[in-house]
């Protein structure tokens, strides 16, 4: 499972001016993935965590965007490089499916089309050839009568077909690397468990590393490897999928897992809910991002914690408590 | 069950035609959105609607709040029924009947500041005007969990969980006795979700509302519902009471539904036994004869495919419409 390192971010921020001041909206972000690995992101609307995979990729590109920090690609430095310069990488080694299946595909353009289009981008093969890749493709990613449905138009397709046929483009050109940016939030739950299986099967076939960025836990437990969780543009917590859910150790990471309605537990009365919501990243505040809506807040919560490990492993946390004081808060 | 049958749906169909020809308009197909649905709410109870987008959950909604002219079918509420009246008749009953939206952001109108949106159905009504609908309107947003000098901002100043509370505060303007909730907390992220769960049932509790609520997430479902309704194509093919339906589900379908939830354990969700569903559902213009599950069912038999099944009582309050439930304790005799 864990490979070599295959991308490296280092200490990423993102910061967008407005009349207002600057918003920070990803705060000194630093990624690993290794070849193989399903990193999950996980937060909620506006922590960041879209725009940290968007920068990855290049595709931050609004003219008040203020960009620093190091974004490694097996060696090679992505950031700032321009698009001419990220040809060879977007597509061919980092790939992307986005959250809208629907707006995602050209709605005038048959998705035969649009996945030979990108292969003629970037290799040099005949019509007949990249028209048979696509079928293939389509194929490969379940999508039944490949033949005959590489002629369809996006609108002849159902919402999981959609993102079945952008997964196909994802992989077109064999990247090493696919960045899913909450795929399957506008799905039914019936066929997300579908297009979750795809994804772990590519996973293990074609050792696919994947960054699977959503707000679900659920979809999480079912195939992430590894979990980062965001909180107002900083990663509040980091470890392996069984530590961050038999083990969690940052107070967000414990409101997120007890607001779920879950099914493998029985009917409670009252939701356990984090009160408040997420801060203005115009003006966060000073210490603790999460200080203003932690029940275990003290005085050394006005004071930013780092994001480090208590018990000096992997498992990383931004969070004042000492260890037995979580254990005993949990 | 809590109380008095309050809504009463039988028989419930809402097909829209599909016309075609220039010279001569005739009606070539129909959507079957709605095909037949009966559910009975009592006073005080939520009933959970759940199934996958396209299945005739909004459509129901809207045909039960006349919001949509139902094809053919009854609905009563508190004994009246609401079927062919029209608009002007509809309007003291709708004072009874609110509705909350999934979409936060497209239900409240832009430019309106939050006390005119809160405040316009108890003027529209005549209930109150002037100092005493501020106070009003104020109260209602203090209930809500907003604060009374947001009476004169507007929408985009608020965060999407706040939206969906002034929401629910206009849909409580009128003091209800019915809320349709279609989808209200599925735009919502999941901490916030929590809130406004937490804040429907405390409102229940308070008000003694009825609810029908909407959703496609199973666990909000389980958490609000006293009685589940489960609808593919249109059809209700599952009803029961809700952890009936969630212990012993049925219907192959409900079976399906909630083993493609996935569990936020790592280690339960590997070792249970999933059940994931191939293809999409088919097109409610042209449903399968027979039951309209058999085209994905992994227990389809012949029958399947020739004979509608009824909705059968194998057990006590728990109905489903399959030839081959599933999860029985005692072989269900009067299964057709």
């Amino acid at each position: 499972m864990s490979g070599e390192k295959i991308l490296t971010v280092d200490d990423l921020r993102v910061g967008f001016a407005t009349e207002d001041g600057v918003v920070q909206a990803v705060d000194g972000v630093s990624v690993d993935l290794a070849e193989g690995e399903i990193l999950a992101i996980v937060g909620e609307s506006g922590s960041g965590k879209s725009v940290t995979a968007q920068t990855i990729t290049g595709l931050t590109r609004a003219t008040n965007a203020r960009i620093t920090g190091s974004i490694t690609y097996r060696g090679r430095q992505l950031a700032g490089l321009d698009d001419d310069e990220l040809r060879d990488v977007r597509g061919e080694q980092i790939a992307m499916v986005f959250q809208d299946p629907m707006s995602s595909l050209n709605p005038v353009y048959r998705v035969g089309d649009q996945i030979t289009e990108m292969i003629h981008a970037h290799r040099d093969v005949s019509k007949q050839q990249a028209r048979e890749r696509a079928v293939e493709l389509l194929d490969s990613v379940g999508i039944p009568n490949a033949e005959r449905r590489v002629r369809s138009y996006p609108h002849e397709f159902s919402g999981g077909m959609r993102q079945r046929v952008m997964i196909a483009m994802a992989l077109a050109l064999e990247p090493a690397m696919l960045i899913a940016d909450e795929p399957t939030t506008a799905l039914d739950v019936t066929v997300q468990a579908q297009i979750l299986r795809l994804l772990d099967q590519l996973n293990r076939d074609r050792d696919l590393a994947v960054i699977l960025i959503t707000h679900d836990l659920g979809v999480v437990a079912e195939v992430a490897d590894r979990v980062m969780v965001m909180y107002a543009g900083q990663i509040v917590e980091d470890g392996t999928l069984d530590e961050i859910f038999y083990d969690p150790r940052h107070p967000y990471t414990w409101g997120l897992l007890g607001s779920l309605t879950r099914l493998d537990q029985p009917h409670t009365g009252r939701l356990p809910q984090i009160s408040g919501s997420p801060p203005s990243l115009l003006d966060p505040p000073p210490g603790c991002r999460f200080a203003p809506r932690c029940p275990h807040v003290f005085d050394k919560c006005s004071e930013m914690p780092p994001l480090e490990s208590d018990s000096g492993d992997t498992h990383l946390d931004r969070c004042w408590l000492s260890l037995e004081q979580k254990e005993a808060a949990r | 069950m809590k109380g008095d049958p309050l809504l009463q749906v039988t028989d419930l169909v809402k097909h829209f035609p599909i016309r075609s020809g220039i010279v001569i308009d005739r009606e070539v197909a129909r959507v079957r959105a709605v095909d037949g649905v009966s559910l009975t709410l009592n006073e005080g109870e939520t009933l959970g609607l759940v199934g996958e987008s396209g299945c005739g959950k909004s459509t129901l909604c809207r045909a039960i709040l006349q919001l949509t002219p139902p094809t053919s079918g009854s609905v009563t509420f508190l004994g009246e029924e609401l079927v062919g009246r029209s608009r002007r008749e509809l309007r003291p009953v709708r004072r009874q009947m609110q509705m909350i939206f999934q979409d936060p952001f497209a239900s409240l109108n832009p430019r309106k500041r939050v006390g005119q949106i809160v405040g316009d159905p108890l003027d529209l009504h005549g209930i109150a005007r002037g100092a005493d609908l501020k106070r009003r309107v104020q109260d209602l947003l203090d209930r809500v969990g907003l604060r009374p000098e947001h009476y004169n901002r507007y929408p985009h100043e608020f965060s999407g969980g706040q939206r969906q509370r002034i929401g629910i505060a206009r849909a409580l303007a009128l003091q209800p006795k019915l809320i349709v909730a279609d989808e209200p907390v599925s735009a919502l992220d999941v901490s916030v979700q929590a809130q406004i769960i937490n804040l429907l049932k405390d409102l229940q509790d308070e008000f003694g509302l009825s609810y029908l609520f909407v959703a496609h997430d199973l666990g909000v479902v389980r958490h609000v519902s006293d009685r589940v309704a489960v609808m593919y194509l249109g059809k209700i093919v599952e009803k029961s009471g809700t952890e009936g339906l969630y212990r012993k589900p049925h219907h192959p379908y409900s079976n399906a539904l909630l083993s493609a939830v996935p569990i936020p354990d790592p280690k339960l969700n590997a070792a249970r036994e999933r059940l994931v569903l191939e293809g999409d559902p088919p097109s409610p213009i042209d449903p399968p004869p027979g039951c309209s599950f058999h085209t994905r069912c992994p227990w389809c038999t012949e029958v399947c495919s020739t004979e509608e099944p009824l909705l059968v009582e194998h057990e006590s309050d728990h109905v489903a419409a399959c030839h081959h439930p599933r999860n029985l304790t005692e072989p269900a005799s009067s299964a057709v």
